[in-house]
């Protein structure tokens, strides 16, 4: 990279990690924050954040990364996490159909609530189990096209294809920002506050929560 | 103490008179406490027959009730009714298939099973087993509460052999407690009532009434899944920690000075609109808590609390925010948490409670903000050390003969007690030892009058139960001590721990 520190534009994005309990959605994101793989990750409770910087052309690329939780009570809460959302990693374990189906309503989720552009990459994790392959990889292929996502398959265990995919996502993330620079992403330079949120209205103390009547769990 | 009774029993006395401890104050008493002081195990009895919460009700004549679970020291209690059930329950018992838990020796042979199962009979959680394979068992139970109910009647305990059943219906969820245990029936009953308060904070109550509001079938698992953990880590904790008995929590021992800096830190740097609790704990113990002003916690929830902390793993990894309900403080909706650590051993842990959605990065700011001044003040260093090193022996008190002991703050709702030394070192005399304090607490807690002191000579040790206005102190002796060299022992202690009180309670409310 020969641009000089000064002359490097800065962007921070935000990234939501999507997708049913147990597909590796923390794996994954571990694996490309921090480099390793455990086989005793926890489930997550509500989110974990993360956050990841790189130097791509002449951004300097924040990335502030939702890894959500797939337990079914937290579903309802997921708005919290994917609104002013900049990208959606959408993940399902290739080794169960039911994964796969749930990115689809996550999907017309997202739809339906993000109204300012959004990067999408679907994401087959575990393709180390090929063996125990449900979802073919043609059907996912199809299926990104007709979103207008990325796909790509991964591996958090064997550690292939994430590299990829994020920086995919990163490069997807500078051109959206270009030619649409409104499109909700927060520019340090610009703006000094760290709530990428935005509105601040305060939350009333007996505010009740809606009840989830989907099956969103994976099945497997 | 020339005026105790005599005894009635050959080895047990009791009176209802004051005892002699004469200082102005109880030890580790405070006018400005944080927590909810509620004696909330003589209230539990209200709050299950009218449904209304300690937190509001601030009955003043918490001595004076009778209780009205069943109780085994009564014999009237084993009612007719359960008789009646009891019956209905061996016609149907032998349908119970092959695979079912039941059957097994190891299932069996657990001293404390708990169940939740849904007002239509449907298995939701089982202590030991999968409630798959107890399908059976918990129709039976289900059957055994609507038969009673149907009579206009409510099931609460029930006598097998050494076996006590307890029963504990809430919100379309009916909870089971069956222990062969030194458990009494209102014990097992304040248990049932953690483990439902348990499923409140992961759903919220009006989550759950809605849920099964549209579905009197639905199978709540769906909505528990990941939460199993939860209720295994509480129940396991409640077999363990005295705090949970009590109504009480106990504080990392630290220097007067080293809480006022921590409290300061999170004052200084989380003074935030609409955070309404800060606090920092550690390994089941509280470091500091800091309040919205007309906001108190009540230690139910500060224990519900530390059990998230306990049973989840993740919180280690990163950051997180995630939403949490506090059914003490708002059964109806949840508080937003941001969880983090502030050491790399993962021992000490920050929780900012809010109930403003948005506001994570601010609030991970005010982290970063507050680990600099611990850091720069030395009181991660002073909380490690403490953590390090025990907290007291028994000795320390310097009492013959004293072996250990509970105490509690009543208006601070804090308790302290050394460690656990020889004979109480193998998990058996471990829990020897915390069923005589089960033993010594029912006796003074439920009996039919109120009991003041009790002096209690068992095979192994003696016990002296003691409760006043401002404490509760349960102390256990060598076997040979007598009534009045124990009444002069604790006072000698209660003296001790005046002196110590500074370390070992947090004396002082701090506010935003
Ligand atoms: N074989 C294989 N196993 C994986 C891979 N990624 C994750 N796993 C395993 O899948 C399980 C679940 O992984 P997590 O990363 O906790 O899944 P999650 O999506 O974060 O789950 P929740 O936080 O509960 O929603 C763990 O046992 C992982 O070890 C992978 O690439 N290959
Ligand atoms: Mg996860």
């Amino acid at each position: 990279m020969s641009i000089g520190e000064q002359n490097m534009k800065s962007l921070e994005a935000k990234v939501v990690v999507l997708g049913s309990q147990g597909v590796g959605k923390t794996s994954v994101v571990i694996r490309y924050v921090g480099g390793m793989f455990s086989k005793a990750v926890s489930p997550t409770i509500g989110a974990s954040f993360f956050t990841y910087k790189l130097n791509l052309d002449s951004y300097r690329v924040k990335l502030q990364v939702w890894d959500t939780a797939g337990q079914e009570r937290f579903r309802s809460m997921a708005p919290m996490y994917y609104r002013k959302a900049n990208a959606a990693m959408l993940l399902y374990d290739i080794t169960c159909t039911d994964s796969f189906y749930d990115v689809k309503d996550w999907v017309k989720e997202l739809k339906k609530n993000v109204d300012t552009p959004i990067v999408m990459c679907l994401l087959g994790n575990k393709s180390d189990l090929d063996s125990g392959r449900k979802v073919p990889i043609e059907d996912a292929e199809e299926y990104a096209k007709s979103i207008g996502a990325l796909f790509y398959e991964v591996s958090a265990l064997k550690n292939t294809g994430i590299e990829d995919a994020f920086l995919h996502v990163a490069k997807e993330l500078i051109k959206l920002y270009e030619t649409n620079p409104e499109a909700g992403f927060h520019v340090p330079e610009q703006n000094t506050s760290s709530d990428i949120f935005g509105s601040n209205e305060p939350m009333k103390l007996q505010e009740t929560n809606e009840p989830v009547q989907k099956q969103k769990e994976c099945g497997c | 103490m020339s005026d105790l009774k005599e005894a009635e029993h050959q080895n047990t006395s009791e009176s209802s008179d004051q005892g002699e401890f004469l200082e102005e104050n109880a030890p580790g008493e405070s006018e400005n406490p944080m927590l909810i002081a509620s004696d909330s195990y003589e209230n539990l009895n209200y709050e299950i027959l009218d449904g209304t919460s300690t937190a509001q009700r601030q009955t003043p004549n918490t001595e004076s009730n009778e209780t009205s679970t069943g109780e085994e020291s009564n014999n009237e209690e084993q009612t007719e009714t359960a008789n009646d059930v009891a019956k209905k329950k061996q016609e149907i018992v032998p349908v119970e298939e092959d695979h079912d838990d039941v059957n097994s020796e190891h299932w069996r042979s657990q001293s404390k099973h708990i169940f939740i199962l849904s007002e239509a009979g449907k298995p939701i959680y089982s202590r030991h087993g999968s409630e798959d394979k107890l399908v059976t068992i918990m129709g039976v139970m289900q059957a055994l509460v609507s038969f009673v109910g149907d009579a206009k009647d409510s099931l609460r305990c029930m006598i097998a052999g050494d076996h006590k059943f307890v029963f504990l219906v809430r919100d379309h969820l009916l909870l089971v407690g069956v222990s062969s245990g030194m458990d009494s029936t209102h014990q097992i009953l304040l248990q049932l009532t953690y483990v439902y308060n348990q499923v409140i904070s992961v759903l919220t109550q009006s989550t759950l009434c809605k849920i099964f509001k549209q579905r009197r079938n639905y199978d709540l698992r769906r909505m528990l899944s990941g939460a199993e953990k939860f209720f295994d880590n509480l129940i396991n904790l409640m077999d363990s920690e005295p705090g949970l008995l009590l109504g009480a929590v106990r504080c990392l021992p630290l220097d007067g000075s080293v809480r006022e800096i921590i409290a300061q830190s999170i004052v200084q740097h989380a003074k935030i609109k609409d955070l309404v609790f800060g606090l920092i704990i550690t390994n089941n113990q509280l470091i500091a808590l800091v309040r919205i002003k007309k906001y108190y916690l009540h230690p139910m929830d500060l224990h519900l609390i530390m059990n998230l902390v306990n049973a989840s793993e993740s919180f280690k990894t990163a950051e997180s925010w995630t939403p949490l309900c506090l059914p003490k403080f708002d059964s109806s909706g949840f508080l937003q948490a941001h969880i983090s650590y502030l050491d790399d051993s993962c021992n000490t842990c920050l929780l900012l409670l809010t109930v403003d959605r948005e506001s994570f990065f601010t609030l991970s700011d005010c982290k970063s903000k507050i680990k600099e001044r611990l850091l720069k003040y030395n009181a991660l260093r002073a909380i490690s050390d403490s953590l390090q090193k025990t907290a007291y022996g028994i000795q320390q008190c310097g009492i013959n003969d004293l072996r250990h002991f509970l105490y509690k703050s009543k208006s601070t709702a804090q308790y302290t007690s050394p460690e656990l030394e020889a004979p109480y070192v193998t998990q058996k005399e471990k829990d020897r030892l915390f069923g005589l304090y089960k033993y010594l607490h029912h006796r003074i807690h439920t009996s039919g009058r109120p009991l003041k002191i009790l002096f209690h000579v068992g095979p192994y040790e003696t016990l002296l139960g003691w409760v006043t206005q401002g404490f509760e102190l349960y102390a256990v002796f060598g076997p040979l001590v007598t009534k009045t060299s124990a009444i002069h022992a604790v006072n000698k202690l209660l003296r001790w721990i005046k002196r110590e009180e500074d370390r070992l309670f947090i004396l002082n409310s701090v506010t935003f």
